[in-house]
């Protein structure tokens, strides 16, 4: 299905990359505190960040509020703390998410803790774009580490997977006291995915009105009864084409995007195990202390009796990312795989 | 205001900075070394009795480039302190009976108990929660100097750290972008010789971490940590630069730590002789030296009386205050949460 099919007379579809940019730009213009601090997002002739969100923005909001850093994360991460805990809204950008691990101190200890050090007389409003996932780009450039945040109190994490919810949580989240990391898979910003996303449609509907989206919902994606399945990113568009391979043979997968990971809908999990007693989670995040066992854990303490089967991980391999790849697929959730794990959680 | 708290807060917004220092503001000059001094060595028996709970980080010997640095500040300028905050707090001008009481772990403290003696901060005067990562705050300031920058006020941030901070990664990071960007920065390193038991010597080939600046086109500058005059006008010039928007500077402070570096530390690793030697150079027998000349010692008597009155105030608030609520550990990590407004 192409784009233009896909659209309803007068329905406007953007791209990720599209509701980002646009998101950005209607914050930007709405509050002169917000800017842009980053590597490579506003340079003459550059890129407009490595993935080419911030294009035009530059020559619409000038270089004052879109800040080029050395190749310095601990720096950037630094500033964007710092400057908000003075009452600015930076919108800081990471590049790859791999380089989170460069600006730890940061973010676990400056920005979760000065809220709470204070006794809550500063915030810390700053948002950090932190690009995801396997793009055959090997060990270093393809981590999913959103878990070890999850795991940071102070922090808010964000994992968006198509245009409308991007932009309504990307505002939400600069309009946030708390600082919000904020991750977007790579294979997902354009229009068409890329042939490792299998070339799939991946604009969305995005209202020209105003609009939010709030952290801490998570969204049905599809309705189902026979399984709940919880994924992000890739994971999730795999889920769903499952969904429509199972749908045949009578399994109705219910398929939620969880968006926020920290703080988590739990809520929503919860009533939707207790509809079909099943549950699938999968993550491009690797299975071992991810966040789908934090999840699972929940679902054992609140809904073990509704639980007709266990509960089934599917996440990537317990190793580093390879390159080739023939090996590169073997480590991620495969729609193969999740499949099977769907299969296996509803024979139970 | 209560003797202690007046006391303990010093006036900021100084004069013009190329004005001699007269007679009056070097009695408070030495007013505000006395109290840091006289804090630190009571607070520490407070803490050999079990008064204060956790650990503590003494700054005696250090208190010219508190005093100095701060002096030059207004109270609209800001401070990032280390594991060694008592004295900056002070300095900045955080109430003291709110510093104690933090130290106590009471709900009056500047921090309601959550900081305690390594967070010690008040935004209110101007100093965020000290940061007891070493080299945390070389690159959190630079957000604090962007900020002024963007929104074109005028004020300054001075990022206090060690001579040991210079080897973190954060140090470098943060110099540099503060450069590239011209940012209202001082950098103002203690450098006490040592971290923890490590000599400065052992760990950099580079004995200045002043040299450390011309790497980053920023004007380093060494100033001796133990004449607060001294560094009051380094500092001053520096400040001026920043706010001018053509720093940041580098200050270095060659001072030492009197005591160790935290409770229990016999000093094994560094000599008597090069302690006396330091000792001898005491900033604030150096300043009561000088004030002697021109001042009448019941002046300076009384000075010594009025700062332990203030400490006999602080603590007796900090003993009389209630304790934090222990429910009160589960709120306040962020301003908002699902279905709350706000948990502070």
């Amino acid at each position: 299905m192409t784009a233009s099919a896909a659209s309803a007379v007068g329905e406007r579809r953007l791209t990720i990359a599209e509701a980002l940019r646009e998101a950005i730009a209607e914050e930007m213009r709405h509050d002169e505190k917000v800017f842009l601090i980053g590597e490579d997002i506003g340079v003459p002739g550059g890129f407009g960040g490595a993935f080419g969100v911030y294009l035009g923005l530059t020559e619409a909001f000038g270089h004052e509020r879109i800040i080029d850093t050395p190749i310095s994360e601990k720096a950037l991460a630094g500033a964007a703390v710092g400057a908000a805990l003075m009452g600015m809204r930076p919108i800081a950008d990471l590049q790859y998410a791999d380089f989170l691990f460069e600006c730890m101190d940061e973010l676990v200890n400056q920005a979760a803790k000065m809220r709470y050090m204070s006794n809550g007389q500063l915030s810390v409003p700053m948002v950090l774009r932190c690009p995801v996932g396997t793009a055959n780009r090997g060990a270093q450039h393809g981590q999913c580490p959103e878990s070890y945040f999850v795991h940071v109190p102070g922090l808010k994490v964000v994992c968006v997977s198509d245009a409308y919810h991007a932009k309504g949580l990307l505002k939400s989240a600069v309009r946030d006291d708390d600082p919000v990391l904020f991750f977007e898979h790579k294979l997902l910003y354009g229009s068409k995915g890329r042939e490792q996303a299998g070339g799939m449609d991946l604009t969305a509907h995005v209202p020209e009105e105003e609009y939010f989206f709030p952290i801490g919902k998570a969204v049905v994606k599809r309705e189902g009864t026979s399984v709940s399945v919880v994924a992000t990113h890739m994971s999730l568009y795999r889920s769903l084409a499952v969904a429509e391979e199972l749908a045949q043979d009578g399994i109705e997968c219910e398929v939620i995007d969880p968006l926020t990971l920290l703080p988590f809908d739990e809520e929503t999990i919860f009533t939707s195990v207790r509809k079909t007693g099943r549950l699938v989670i999968a993550h491009e995040d690797t299975l071992t202390g991810g966040w789908g066992a934090e999840l699972a854990a929940r679902v054992a303490e609140e809904c073990l009796f509704s639980l007709e089967a266990p509960i089934r991980r599917v996440a990537s391999h317990d190793v580093p990312l390879p390159v080739a790849p023939v090996m590169e697929q073997a480590v991620v959730p495969s729609q193969a795989r999740i499949k099977a794990a769907i299969q296996s959680c509803c024979e139970g | 205001m209560s003797d202690g708290a007046r006391a303990g807060r010093a006036e900021l917004d100084s004069a013009q900075l190329t004005a001699d220092v007269d007679a009056t503001h070097e009695l408070d000059l030495y007013r505000r070394m006395q109290l840091i001094r006289r804090f630190e060595e009571r607070v520490y028996l407070l803490y050999l009795q079990g008064e204060i709970p956790g650990t503590l980080h003494q700054s005696q010997g250090q208190e010219a480039v508190a005093v100095g640095v701060c002096d030059v500040l207004r109270r609209t300028d800001w401070i990032t302190s280390t594991h060694r905050p008592h004295g900056h707090a002070l300095a900045k001008g955080v109430d003291l009976r709110a510093a104690m009481a933090e130290l106590f772990g009471k709900a009056t403290g500047c921090c309601g108990g959550k900081g305690g003696s390594m967070h010690l901060g008040d935004p209110s005067v101007g100093m965020l929660p000290a940061i007891a990562i070493v080299g945390g705050g070389n690159t959190v300031v630079t957000g604090l100097g962007l900020a002024f920058k963007l929104t074109r006020t005028d004020q300054v941030a001075v990022c206090f750290f060690g001579e040991g901070a210079s080897n973190e990664g954060a140090f470098h990071e943060g110099l540099n972008f503060a450069a590239v960007q011209h940012l209202p920065i001082v950098f103002a390193c203690e450098n006490n010789l040592y971290g923890a038991s490590t000599p400065f010597h052992q760990v950099s080939l580079v004995p200045d971490v002043a040299s450390r600046a011309g790497a980053y086109g920023v004007r380093g500058e060494i100033v001796d940590g133990m004449d607060v005059l001294a560094v009051r006008e380094s500092a001053g010039r520096a400040v001026v630069e920043a706010r001018a928007g053509v720093g940041p500077v580098l200050l270095e402070c060659k001072t030492y730590r009197f005591a160790g570096h935290s409770r229990g530390d016999v000093k094994g690793y560094r000599s008597r002789e090069e302690e006396a030697e330091w000792t001898a150079r005491d900033p604030i027998v150096r300043l009561r030296e000088r004030l002697a000349v021109t001042l009448d010692e019941r002046v300076l008597d009384a000075t010594d009386a009025q700062v332990e009155a203030a400490l006999d105030d602080a603590i007796e608030f900090a003993r009389q205050s209630p304790l934090p609520r222990a429910e009160d550990a589960l709120t306040g990590a962020y301003a908002t949460v699902i279905g709350m407004e706000s948990t502070s």
